[in-house]
């Protein structure tokens, strides 16, 4: 009986503690982030490929808002509470977008907070999508895990007047978001990389690999056939002979990196344009026979490949400022629910960014990252 | 305290889940909405179809790991019989056969090879995860219609209730009427207390097992497709992870693992607990990693608590004065050795 | 579960003549797996003579190093009829800390890696054992649940930083791919722990305790085997491991994340299954488990070595774990049946 007793009450006792914790335990990470990034910020001048040497946009603290001429006239609602929707958490890439998201509720007296799943599937990440549909935030700014099954929530957020705008992966189905923030165009990421390995294995040429993240990614998955035709169309020293899929998991990404080299003995160089994807592969490269013999290049945060880059394993590779996407995902995500037409343009930061058709943001080019200029980048 | 010594923990899992839902409509008013329940329920649905019959497969001493790829894998073959013949209820037909299929390679594998179902569920998982790949790879499909996907928000005549509800209820009666009241489900039992024994019996336990595995193979199929509703999509990565859940609320429902030990209603009732405290939890912006520690400590709880109750009991036992004692008669408090436990 | 697993014949510490013990070689449960091995290296190699190069072998062996590491921890739980599901996340734990540890640190910190990276080990599978022997709560039970709340602490700890290699002393890296003697030195170390496992398991008093208490528990206990102390040991052991692999990890794949091991406990069973262990408990070896691991592991790479698409890959390899599954205990039927014959 003393069992029964203590049983009960234990049980009855967790779930008092359960119910009684968290009324006021907000763990919304408030707008008091330094932006970090902004000293770092790749320019958004036209023409894309010289290192863009620190350029420094002057991302002044509490830009002005619609400097410019074009931009929509209607007035930011202030006090808008944002959900910010990674693939995952626990990832360095979206936490820093993150930090940009931050910056822009701090200017615009919003309040953001990032949740998701731990790991980046439509069907956890929908979870978290229901939650904050029940909690009735304003808007919603979501990097799609998969480009299908999280559309029906986001439809039903929609459908509850919430503003849904995406960021870095989109969803197939448009009607679903109000504007999509691109890093930059799928075209320029393609071709950006196939040249930095043309450039790193040289004239002459030879077979090269693809490395990517899942075989269900939307962002790889363009980039890959976008990548396929400029190989087809420019390069016809360059042979592509395979795609792996590291599933954004670095011991998957080295395993399969190492299965490429036995697989195809004359490869000279791996693309991977995908975070994880290219430090696992530069970190096997770098400590195997191939080193120098294999270029590497692909999509990589500074921090991470600057090791890399400094040991001659990996000659370029780039990427954008993801504190960009966040930035600006916010902007349009207010500027949506103060009722301004998205189509017409959005003011932030003292520019003016117009949607395409589809709805889609560029940010602008792609910064490159070598040797010489991959410690003035602070992510 | 009359009522107490009438406690059984698998009663009270239901109770628990209750409460929960209770007390959560006070501590965060947008808990308790239709809302939210819709939600609730949707996210817990496919979970509940593969608890009812893992629980059987349980008590019988089995198990099966390989549940999450069944369900891709049907999820998978809707798709692909989707795209090739645009026919939704030979799809789903199709779907469901897999699944049966899967279960029953699971089963034979167990009951003819005698091989132990741990081990081949392992087995199994990859295998059957593979095939999704090999069947679809990474191929876009052709989207869905709106009037299949459309149930998934519908809901039933109108109401708010999502027509999961209609599956759950159905095969929750069959499974648990199946499992308490016939002989079947008495059979179940026996054959997790002692194969051999129940063999001796007269029990055929090869078949029994086999169909165990075979309507675990189905109802893991049916999840697949009540999956593919939810989220409009059918691929190779999706329904990960589903396995571990099952179990988990199965242990937590006082599912002896060995086998011999369970009731139908606490499991129900562990998948809802467990359901109504993430979405709680989340609701009060408890992020991922830290209902990931949630979900680890109750389960370490659930039985932790009963252990050092029993602990106790034990010990006020051995000191309490027997019968013999008060009567002035010296007898020295005797316990017996604790059976180790795998 | 309810089948009583015949107790392993342990083999004699010295036979009686060469023919008796070239005899006992053929029926030791590890032949199967080592056959197979054989098979998949030679015939892999033949069609792709990079497979056995000597970058293709340091592959394997590093990738096969870190499972095998784990499965010898594993293997001592599984004796004893009891499993540790909280394996990878104890791997990912201690792989952070102990990359914490050495951060910044400059070279000659290796011991330094193993003492924080073990000792983490040794904390999780204090508790598993202590929970497990104590309370006499089931294995599975505790260890999924030791799974989840070490994999939460990790990534709540860990959240979106990474360890990265520039921040790794070099000499914390290049251990990590080095070789000696044409062996990988990580391999070495998984090598030197699994003979001193082996040995203990085969020769040691207490070793061979958990043989009986995976057996027959209740006999074993009956006989006076401090079933409890052998228990809380074999999980600490358990966990030690799982700590050491974590510290193998960071330095093959030079930095950690918030994910980092998981899902290792489902490929470290996989493994010691393979190579003979019974899952019940009673019979099996180290040198079984590590079989395991490595076969497990050449599979995995020989179905890209011969060029098998991508997407078949993941299939073919859940067939052959099947098939190796199927086989290990087809062959411990026959030969529990010649045995029982052979002694009537």
């Amino acid at each position: 009986m003393r069992t029964q007793l203590t049983r009960f009450a234990a049980a009855g006792l967790a779930v008092a503690m359960l119910a009684a914790c968290g009324s006021d335990d907000k763990k919304a990470a408030s707008t008091t982030a330094a932006p970090t990034t902004a000293a770092a910020a790749p320019t958004t001048t036209a023409a894309a490929t010289p290192t863009t040497a620190g350029g420094d946009t002057a991302t002044t603290a509490g830009a002005t808002e619609g400097s410019g001429g074009a931009a929509p006239a209607g007035d930011l609602k202030t006090g808008l509470t944002i959900a910010v929707i990674p693939k995952a958490i626990n990832n360095a890439y979206f936490d820093a977008a993150f930090v940009g998201a931050q910056k822009a509720c701090e200017e615009l007296q919003a309040t953001c907070e990032q949740v998701g799943p731990t790991e980046a599937t439509g069907a956890a990440q929908t979870e978290f999508i229901n939650t904050e549909i029940q909690k009735g935030v304003d808007a919603i700014v979501i990097s799609a895990a998969d480009a299908d099954s999280v559309t029906p929530s986001l439809q039903q957020a929609k459908a509850a007047g919430i503003a849904v705008v995406t960021y870095d992966a989109d969803v197939n189905d448009t009607s679903a978001r109000l504007a999509m923030i691109k890093p930059t165009t799928p075209d320029l990421i393609a071709t950006s990389q196939v040249k930095w390995i043309s450039d790193a294995i040289g004239p002459e040429g030879g077979e090269i690999a693809i490395l990517s993240a899942a075989a269900t990614a939307e962002n790889q998955n363009a980039w890959i056939d976008l990548m396929k035709k400029d190989l087809a169309a420019n390069y016809p020293k360059l042979k592509l002979v395979d795609t792996v899929y590291g599933d954004d998991d670095a011991a998957t990404s080295a395993d399969k990196a190492a299965a490429l080299l036995q697989a195809h003995p004359d490869l000279k160089g791996i693309i991977s344009p995908t975070t994880v994807g290219v430090a696992a592969t530069a970190k096997y490269i770098s400590g195997s026979e191939y080193k120098g013999k294999v270029q590497v290049t692909g999509l990589g945060l500074p921090s991470e490949m600057k090791s890399y880059l400094k040991d001659g394993t990996v000659k370029t590779v780039g990427l954008w400022d993801p504190g960009m996407l966040g930035y600006l995902g916010i902007y349009a995500a207010v500027n949506a629910v103060s009722g301004n037409d998205l189509s017409a343009g959005f003011a932030a930061d003292g520019k003016t960014y117009t949607p395409d058709a589809d709805g889609i943001v560029i940010v602008g080019p792609p910064a490159e990252f070598t040797a010489d200029n991959v410690d003035q980048y602070a992510f | 305290m009359r009522l107490l010594r009438h406690f059984q923990w698998d009663k009270f899992v239901p109770v628990l889940a209750a409460a929960t839902l209770f007390i959560g409509s006070f501590q965060h008013e947008k808990f308790l909405t239709t809302g939210n329940m819709t939600f609730l329920i949707q996210s817990i649905g496919e979970i509940l179809l593969i608890a009812f019959s893992m629980t059987f497969l349980i008590v019988a001493g089995e198990i099966d790991l390989s549940v999450s790829s069944i369900a891709a894998l049907s999820s998978c073959a809707l798709g692909y019989t989707w795209q090739h013949t645009g026919n939704i209820p030979v799809s789903v037909f199709v779907a469901l056969l897999v699944g049966t299929i899967c279960g029953a390679i699971n089963g034979l594998l167990v009951t003819r090879l005698g091989l132990q179902s741990l081990a081949v569920t392992i087995g199994t998982l990859a295998l059957y995860r593979g095939l999704c790949y090999v069947l679809l790879g990474d191929d876009r499909l052709k989207p869905f219609p709106t009037s299949f996907t459309s149930l998934n928000y519908k809901g039933l005549l109108g109401t708010w209730v999502p027509y999961v509800v209609v599956l759950l209820v159905v095969f929750g009666v069959a499974f648990g009427i199946t499992l308490h009241s016939t002989r079947l489900g008495r059979w179940v039992f026996s054959i997790g207390q002692s194969k051999d024994a129940a063999r001796f019996v007269g029990i055929p336990v090869r078949r029994v097992v086999l169909g165990l595995f075979v309507s675990n193979g189905f109802m893991a199929g049916l999840a697949g497709v009540v999956y593919t509703i939810r989220f409009a999509s059918a691929r190779p990565d999706g329904a990960v992870g589903m396995e571990l859940e099952v179990i988990a609320a199965a242990l937590f429902a006082g599912v002896s693992i060995f086998g011999g030990v369970g009731t139908l209603w606490a499991v129900t009732g562990a998948v809802f607990f467990f359901g109504a405290i993430r979405s709680l939890l989340r609701l009060n912006d408890f992020t991922a990693n830290e209902l990931t520690i949630v979900t680890g400590s109750m389960l370490l709880l659930s039985v932790m608590i009963p252990a050092i109750g029993g602990r106790i009991n034990t010990y006020r036992a051995s000191r309490a004065p027997t019968v013999a004692e008060s009567a002035g008669v010296q007898i020295r408090p005797h316990t017996d050795p604790q059976p180790a436990n795998p | 579960m309810t089948t009583v697993a015949p107790v392993a014949t342990p083999p004699p510490a010295r036979p009686a003549s060469v023919l008796a013990g070239r005899a006992t070689l053929l029926r030791r449960r590890e032949l199967p797996v080592g056959i197979a091995l054989l098979v998949v290296l030679v015939g892999t190699s033949i069609s792709n003579h990079r497979f056995l190069s000597s970058q293709g072998r340091t592959d394997l062996m590093l990738a096969a190093a870190i499972t095998g590491m784990v499965a010898i921890g594993e293997t001592f739980v599984l004796l004893m009829r009891k499993v540790d599901l909280s394996v990878g996340s104890t791997l990912g734990l201690a792989a952070y800390a102990a990359g914490t540890a050495i951060k910044d640190g400059g070279d000659g910190q290796l011991l330094k890696a193993f003492v924080v990276g073990i000792a983490v080990g040794l904390c999780v599978g204090l508790f598993n054992g202590l929970l497990i022997a104590l309370l006499d709560l089931p294995a599975l039970v505790v260890t999924l649940g030791t799974l989840y709340v070490v994999a939460g602490i990790q990534a709540k700890i860990v959240g979106g930083e990474r360890i990265t290699a520039d921040h790794l002393p070099a000499d914390f890296i290049s251990f990590g791919v080095d070789r000696f003697l044409g062996v990988p030195k990580l391999m070495w170390i998984v090598i030197a722990i699994g003979i001193v496992a082996s040995l203990y398991l085969r020769h040691a008093h207490s070793g061979r305790d958990l043989y009986a208490v995976g057996s027959n528990p209740p006999a074993a206990a009956l006989v006076g085997i401090p079933v409890r102390t052998r228990t809380i040991v074999a999980y600490l052991v358990s966990g030690g491991c799982a700590g050491a692999a974590g510290v193998l990890f960071v330095a093959r794949l030079g930095g950690v994340d918030a994910n980092a091991g998981g899902g290792y406990e489902l490929a470290v069973i996989a493994a010691c299954v393979v190579g003979g262990v019974n899952i019940f408990g009673g019979s099996g070896t180290v040198v079984g488990a590590l079989l395991g691991a490595m076969l497990l592991r050449t599979i995995g790479f020989s179905l890209s070595a011969l060029s098998i698409p991508e997407f078949w890959q993941q299939a073919v390899n859940g067939a052959l774990l099947l098939v190796a599954i199927s086989a290990d205990r087809v062959v411990t039927i026959r030969r529990d049946r010649a045995e029982r014959t052979r002694h009537r």
